[in-house]
């Protein structure tokens, strides 16, 4: 046995409170790196489970298939090209594949919206009837169209709680006639209030059947196919089955899938990226602590090199000697990594308080693994001058004062 | 108990070997009361510290209770110190950071004892050297003749069988000096070995044994009649 930890402790703390304002400075070197990691990579992870539930607001297990083959880097010009574009028959043959759940056609344009003398400028949607059970959209009142046939489907509309309070007010809107670009649509259903959802606000919108949206637009195509699927089916084999009944329609590959798993995976590891970057910027300020405790180290030392030689001459081995100033290396850095700990987790806290915009996030993990950081550090540090005090000869440092 | 055969110690200085012992044989027994007297540089240091197992020998063997304690390596000699030998030097050496009673319970926490029963053989102790009061106090609190009491408490907690004392009352008055040699001697009912290493001859002419010593040489070698 070397030493039992409580003595070991009680002898590195009498050597704190001795040099006190010198110990709090040298943990407080530790302490701001500390604080630093965990500050950066708090807003890092924060900022990255804000993103991907902003991502992922629509549900994951969708499929987007967009007209046009994106071939270099940069936007899909199939919506505006002049690529073959991908019709309601492309849907009902997509919607007839195994796994499938639900298909969605979606094209999107602005167009003006008028109830009883109020107009309203705003976004519309052609969407299929299964809009509200594939995508997390509710529906607060009534519902979604329920005629089968796309190309065939009624002039009824779904519209957004913005547009139900600015345009009806009080008025029930359901069975009212709403104009849509100049054509008259039934109201079936309002939509439960959403939000804004990266940048589109969901609220102020009309959806209304894709064919009447085609028609109401002027436009040859959708934009869009979403596709449903079971949540039990891997992304690749979905994507696989739709290239290759979309080819067999299409004769070739002229349009692009999207998997919002696959998409959410690159932007996770990105972000993850992110995070550890900001992370490591964080741990140089570490590794200027780390040099403030090989400073501290080195001089105890020297300052005790007389009483090293009487802890041998007490009968202490060069191991226990060793373990006496590596622990209080280990000791100072580990205090220092908690003090780094609360101050991080605070000022992150603090931010999250002050502007409650800034995601913040910090994981268990993280903490646990930037105070091992901490006391690895000080172990890092406190190695070689310990080892000098270990290797000191006895009757050489009883003679130093 | 204790017995030197040809032991020589020569360090390196520069270029030079510089003989801090030459031929030393020396052999004593248990209870015995030597001085070892000399100028500075006759080797009584060196001497001390090889009899303390803080030094080596270059050649020659160092025998300690029938075992030959040369060829032990770090841990074992720290053992031998810690189980047999107490030191006691000119400048206490006390940690001043610890309280007089953990400066006495030093050597017992290197030993692995305890924490109660390390109170315990601390607590008798203060008490037999009456520094009961002052067990709390830091070394700085402490007069020299209580620092000094501290370190031979604390060179005896683990109750040795040589204690070598290092002119152990070089730093204190003529009067506080008396005290402590007066303290030391006592250790001797007890069985101890008492080595003092001085260079006031009346001092070391209260031993029983006396061997003065010159450049590295035991001069002479005598047995007073008690």
């Amino acid at each position: 046995m070397i030493m039992y930890i409580r003595d070991l402790i009680t002898l590195t703390s009498s050597s704190f409170l001795t040099y006190r304002m010198r110990s709090f400075l040298t943990g407080l070197g530790i302490a701001i790196g500390i604080a630093a990691v965990i500050l950066l990579t708090s807003i890092g992870e924060g900022l990255h489970q804000f993103v991907l539930s902003e991502f992922s607001q629509f549900g994951t297990n969708i499929i987007s298939v967009q007209p046009g083959k994106t071939q270099t880097q940069g936007g899909n010009v199939g919506i505006f090209g002049s690529a073959r574009p991908i019709t309601l028959e492309d849907a009902d043959a997509l919607r007839r594949l195994p796994y499938v759940e639900y298909v969605i056609p979606g094209l999107m344009g602005n167009a003006e919206v008028r109830f009883e003398g109020k107009t309203r400028r705003t976004m519309v949607l052609g969407e299929g009837r299964d809009f509200g059970k594939a995508f997390t959209m509710k529906v607060q009142s009534g519902s979604f169209w329920t005629d089968a046939d796309d190309e065939q489907a009624r002039a009824q509309a779904v519209i957004g709680s913005k547009i139900q309070q600015e345009l009806f007010g009080d008025t029930n809107p359901l069975g009212q006639y709403l104009r849509v670009g100049g054509q008259r649509y039934r109201v079936v259903g309002v939509m439960e209030a959403k939000g804004q959802v990266l940048g589109m606000d969901m609220d102020d919108a009309v959806f209304i059947p894709a064919a009447r949206a085609m028609e109401l637009l002027n436009r040859p195509g959708l934009m869009e196919v979403n596709v449903s699927y079971r949540a039990d089916i891997e992304a690749d084999v979905l994507i696989r089955l739709i290239r290759n009944r979309l080819v067999e329609v299409h004769g070739r590959e002229d349009f692009t899938i999207i998997s919002q798993e696959q998409a959410l995976e690159v932007l996770s590891s990105v972000l993850d990226i992110l995070t550890f970057a900001v992370g490591a910027l964080g741990a140089i300020s570490l590794l200027v602590g780390a040099v403030g405790i090989l400073t501290i180290m080195t001089m105890a030392v020297t300052e005790r090199t007389a009483e090293i030689g009487l802890l041998r001459a007490l009968g202490a081995r060069e191991q226990q000697v060793l373990v006496l100033f590596l622990g209080e290396a280990m000791m100072l850095s580990a205090l220092g990594g908690g003090l780094g700990l609360l101050l991080g987790i605070g000022i992150a806290q603090g931010l999250h308080l002050l502007v409650p915009a800034l995601p913040v996030h910090t994981p268990w993990m993280f903490a646990a693994l930037a105070e091992l950081t901490a006391v690895s550090i000080g172990m890092l540090a406190g190695v070689v001058p310990a080892m000098r005090a270990a290797k000191l000869d006895p009757v050489e440092a009883l003679r130093a004062e | 108990m204790i017995e030197l055969q040809n032991v020589c110690r020569t360090f390196t200085v520069g270029d030079q070997e510089v003989a801090a012992l030459r031929d030393v044989d020396l052999s004593f027994g248990a209870g015995e009361y030597i001085s070892i007297m000399g100028p500075s540089g006759s080797g009584k240091s060196t001497m001390l510290n090889m009899l303390g197992l803080l030094d080596r020998p270059s050649s020659g063997t160092y025998l300690l209770d029938g075992g030959n304690v040369t060829e032990l390596n770090d841990a074992q000699l720290a053992r031998v110190r810690r189980e047999k030998i107490g030191f006691v030097f000119q400048s206490f050496h006390l940690v001043p950071r610890l309280t007089a009673a953990q400066n006495v319970e030093l050597p017992m926490i290197l030993a692995g004892i305890a924490a109660e029963e390390r109170k315990e053989r601390v607590q008798v102790l203060m008490r037999n050297y009456g520094l009961s009061d002052r067990a709390d106090h830091k070394p700085d609190q402490l007069s020299g003749g209580q620092r000094q009491r501290v370190a031979i408490a604390r060179a005896t907690v683990m109750n040795p069988t040589v204690l070598l004392a290092d002119e152990p009352t070089g730093n204190l008055d003529q009067a506080t000096g008396w005290e402590v040699l007066k303290l030391l001697e006592g250790l001797l009912e007890q069985g101890i070995t008492l080595v003092v290493v001085t260079h006031d001859a009346e001092i070391g002419a209260r031993a029983h044994r006396q061997i003065h010593m010159l450049d590295g040489r035991i001069l002479s070698d005598e047995q007073q009649a008690k």
